[in-house]
């Protein structure tokens, strides 16, 4: 019995282990400045947990085996504990959690506790039961009003997110339900919710951000690689929460350029 | 100490009723909140295999829900969640054994107040009934944490009606009734132990339970509130959730007779869906530790039991569990880091969360070193606490992940985070209410369970748990998020699917075996082989007295305490164990 449940723990150990080390499934390709740093953090924090994780899985198995019951031949270690063994893990314990904790702590002052830097792209995004629109504030730089009463998500486009056309501002708002950002230029984002909560799920920029009802919340990132990638929902909103998705288009800044102005023309 | 007589005035019972259904007595009571977590098990782990196929096959029809659509599937995953946590992690360990054992090992005739007991069962069958109404009238599809809006407007979506309010019920009536309890556990633990008895002299379940109860005194007072709270948003027009100006246009199919923003816009204005994250978390953080702590109590009594050796550092692993307890309240933020929050509380959260990690280990530490040197005895209620240990270390190891707020970017609310906490709070807590279901038994129905059939039970459920969990935490890796009724809308989980379909085997073959041990259970209460008063050799006081324990817990006779709960293998004693009463001739220690 000893010699199986060895044998079980150590497969188990194994197996585990292998599939992260051989990265069968992985992050996906990170493509915003700070993917590299979140990744090395995660990298890191994969590395140190993984030897833990090994070493007291392997111990487990190797003592119940080693010390399993052989009659009179085991000979029991009468003994209530050591306290300088307990004094130096908890110490190690402590120095080494703390420690990674501390490490990553630059990264998520540099991601959230800064507003985006002067000439980020500002875009709202606004999430519904079931869709995400993003909104671009035209020439002016400013957000036209939007209404509650005005809502309409059916109709898609202005009418999902309230836009009061009545508005001077709103005159020039473009809204889009695909997102475009130009490459290697900061996005500074709004993050808004109508109905309940959503949150903006963009994994390869590693962007998350619950999006609040009441709340506009400011959020920033910066895609380095042009592409298309997929937006999900990532907090439950109802039954249509699977099917939330969306698509964050990063081009030059000559075709984004282009894209707002054909928007821009459309809406005249 | 000197009340016991007086408090269990009350003599056996001889009818039917007062016996078995409104009994005053711990261990009827005990075995009562045992067998209502056995059925809450079975509906809740119907439910996960219900989720698990319509995942991989999704236009398959269900026996009884026929086809399933996103809603059916989002109750589910409510139903699942909120009968898990409640009626099983919080019922088994604390209701059951807590009930059953913890007088019995202090040395007690009953629990300090006998009424209040049956109170608190009756209530959490009550609440238990509430909850099970809702699948009659739609379930919530808002998922066991109830996140305002969606819990608080009844036009978010279906389910969120009748059966939401039936939902929060059900909530408020458990937290009225895990309150009785805890304040019973408490009052009895530290008034009514043996002469002997000290504090530092109890088995480390007898600390577990204390603990666990502390923890839910502080934390489903406030739960109570939220949910309280939350029916008044829902029923009554206040806003203390429910911000102003909320469109729900953008349900299609739902309400029947669609939007008109005239009728339907939402008359609220105000409120913080936050201020529903915190405090539902407040309760939620320690309810996990809640969940947790009695499976490492009894991981600890039983390692040490069947290594033949003293637990390793007995006055380390109490404080690990106290300062677990403490930690344990002041981290909820930690399941809030994506939410809005300030991002320098997220900071100041993710320091305690981290530091929550060294009493863990501690413990971890502490059992391994409680088997080296030892004489490893097999028996299945050991096999289960060695699995305990395995799967705390597993579950434990990903959250440093989680606590992490620059992680939890990529991490929160994927799969990660239900491969995280169904390892640790689920399966390990799960493991440590097997491992004390087949170490019990024989005290409790005076029946030996089959080893064979728990062996097979062990290394079923050993290596099926870990095929279903494991993986989430690579699903999570690679973006799938929580919640999804379907992974076919987004294109970067297609390449997820063959794993989720291994899952789904997985979770077949490992719920087949869970009824290896209902039968084992069943026919050994029967067939089993005849129990001896000690047949594991072990030291604590249940093991002094007769098979099945009489009512008063040691037929008239009151336990004087003479030594620590875990000493075997004493050199120079006469056997391998001292048991906790044995005379102070015997080698003290």
């Amino acid at each position: 019995m000893g010699l199986a449940l060895l044998a079980i723990i150590w497969l188990i150990t194994f197996l585990s282990t292998y599939f992260f080390v051989a990265k069968t499934w992985w992050l996906p390709v990170g493509a915003s400045a700070a993917a590299p740093w979140i990744d090395h953090q995660f990298a890191l924090t994969y590395v140190l947990m993984g030897i833990v994780f090994v070493a007291a899985q392997g111990s487990l198995g190797l003592f119940v085996w080693q010390y399993r019951d052989r009659g009179s031949a085991s000979q029991v270690h009468y003994s209530h504990g050591n306290t300088t063994l307990e004094a130096l893990w908890t110490v190690l314990t402590g120095v080494l959690f703390i420690g990674l904790n501390l490490m990553g702590s630059s990264v998520w002052a540099s991601e959230r506790f800064e507003p985006a830097g002067p000439g980020a792209v500002p875009v709202e995004a606004s999430g519904l039961q079931f869709a995400w629109y993003f909104r671009y504030p035209g020439a002016d730089g400013k957000y036209g009003r939007t209404k509650p009463e005005l809502v309409d998500a059916s109709a898609g486009g202005e009418a999902a997110v309230g836009l009061d056309t009545g508005d001077a501002a709103s005159k020039d708002d473009v809204v889009s339900g695909t997102m475009y950002l130009p490459v290697n230029r900061e996005v500074d984002l709004a993050l808004r919710a109508q109905d309940v909560i959503h949150s903006l799920f963009i994994p390869a920029m590693r962007f998350k951000q619950d999006a609040v009802p009441g709340l506009i919340i400011h959020m920033h990132f910066k895609p380095i690689q042009t592409g298309d990638y997929e937006i999900a929902c990532a907090e439950l909103c109802g039954l249509g929460h699977y099917k939330m998705h969306g698509m964050l288009k990063v081009v030059s800044q000559e075709e984004f350029d282009k894209w707002l102005a054909s928007k821009e023309a459309e809406k005249q | 100490m000197a009340s016991t007589e007086i408090v269990h005035a009350h003599a056996a019972p001889q009818g039917f009723i007062r016996k078995y259904v409104f009994s005053l007595d711990h261990k009827v009571i005990g075995l009562q909140y045992y067998f209502l977590a056995l059925i809450a098990v079975f509906v809740g782990m119907g439910l996960s295999l219900l989720m698990r196929i319509h995942l991989i096959w999704p236009t398959a029809s269900l026996p009884i829900f026929g086809d399933i659509k996103p809603e059916t599937y989002l109750m589910f995953v409510t139903m699942h969640g909120t009968i898990m946590v409640f009626f099983v992690l919080t019922t088994a360990p604390q209701g059951g054994f807590g009930n059953y054992f913890l007088p019995i090992q202090i040395g007690a005739p009953d629990m300090a107040f006998p009424t209040l007991n049956m109170l608190s069962f009756w209530t959490t069958f009550v609440a238990f009934v509430v909850l099970i109404a809702a699948f009659f009238v739609g379930a919530p599809l808002h998922g066991w944490t109830g996140y305002a809006p969606l819990s608080a407007v009844p036009s978010s979506g279906p389910g969120e009606g009748l059966g939401a309010d039936l939902w929060i019920t059900s909530i408020a009536l458990f937290c009225a009734a895990s309150l009785m309890g805890a304040l019973n556990f408490i009052t009895t633990t530290l008034d009514m132990r043996a002469k002997g008895m000290s504090m530092m002299r109890m088995p480390l379940t007898c600390w577990a339970w204390f603990i666990t109860a502390i923890l839910g005194l502080l934390a489903f007072g406030v739960l109570a509130a939220g949910g309280i709270l939350l029916l008044m948003d829902r029923n009554l027009g206040t806003s203390f959730f429910v911000p102003g100006g909320l469109n729900f246009t953008g349900q299609t199919s739902f309400p029947p007779g669609g939007f008109s923003p005239s009728t339907d816009l939402v008359k609220h204005n105000g409120g913080s869906p936050l201020l529903w994250q915190h405090l539902f978390w407040f309760f939620g953080h320690p309810e996990v530790y809640i969940a947790i702590v009695p499976g490492m109590g009894v991981a600890s009594q039983l390692l040490s039991t069947f290594s033949r050796k003293p637990i390793f550092g007995y006055r380390a692993m109490v404080y690990a569990m106290l300062a677990i307890g403490i930690l344990g309240f002041v981290v909820w933020g930690h399941h809030m880091f994506m939410s809005g929050m300030s991002p320098y509380s997220a900071f100041a959260f993710s320091i305690m969360t981290m530091a929550i990690g060294v009493p863990s280990a501690i413990k971890t530490f502490n059992w391994i070193g409680t088997i080296y040197k030892g004489r490893v005895r097999f028996h299945t209620p050991m096999l289960f606490a060695i699995g305990f240990v395995s799967l705390f270390v597993s579950g434990g190891l990903s959250g440093p992940f989680l606590a992490q707020p620059v992680l939890d970017i990529p991490l929160h609310d994927t799969a990660y985070v239900p491969g995280h906490f169904h390892l640790i709070m689920g399966v390990a807590a799960i493991f440590g209410i097997f491992a004390a279901t087949y170490y019990w038994f024989p005290k409790m129905f005076g029946h030996m369970m089959n080893e064979t059939l728990g062996r097979w039970h062990f290394f079923i459920t050993l290596v099926g748990t870990y095929s279903i969990f494991m993986p989430m935490h690579y699903l999570g890796m690679a973006g799938q998020p929580r919640r999804y009724s379907q992974l076919t809308e987004v294109a970067y989980l297609h390449p997820l699917i063959p794993l989720n379909r291994f899952m789904t085997y997985a979770a077949i073959v490992t719920i087949a075996g869970q009824f290896i041990f209902l039968f084992n259970l069943f026919w050994s209460m029967a067939k089993g082989r005849k129990a001896a008063d000690n047949p594991w050799e072990a030291t604590t006081l249940e093991w002094t007295t007769a098979t099945p324990p009489p009512h008063d817990n040691f037929g008239g006779r009151t336990p004087v305490v003479n030594h620590g709960p875990y000493e075997y293998s004493v050199p120079g004693a006469p056997r391998d164990y001292v048991m906790q009463n044995d005379p102070a001739t015997a080698p003290v220690h």
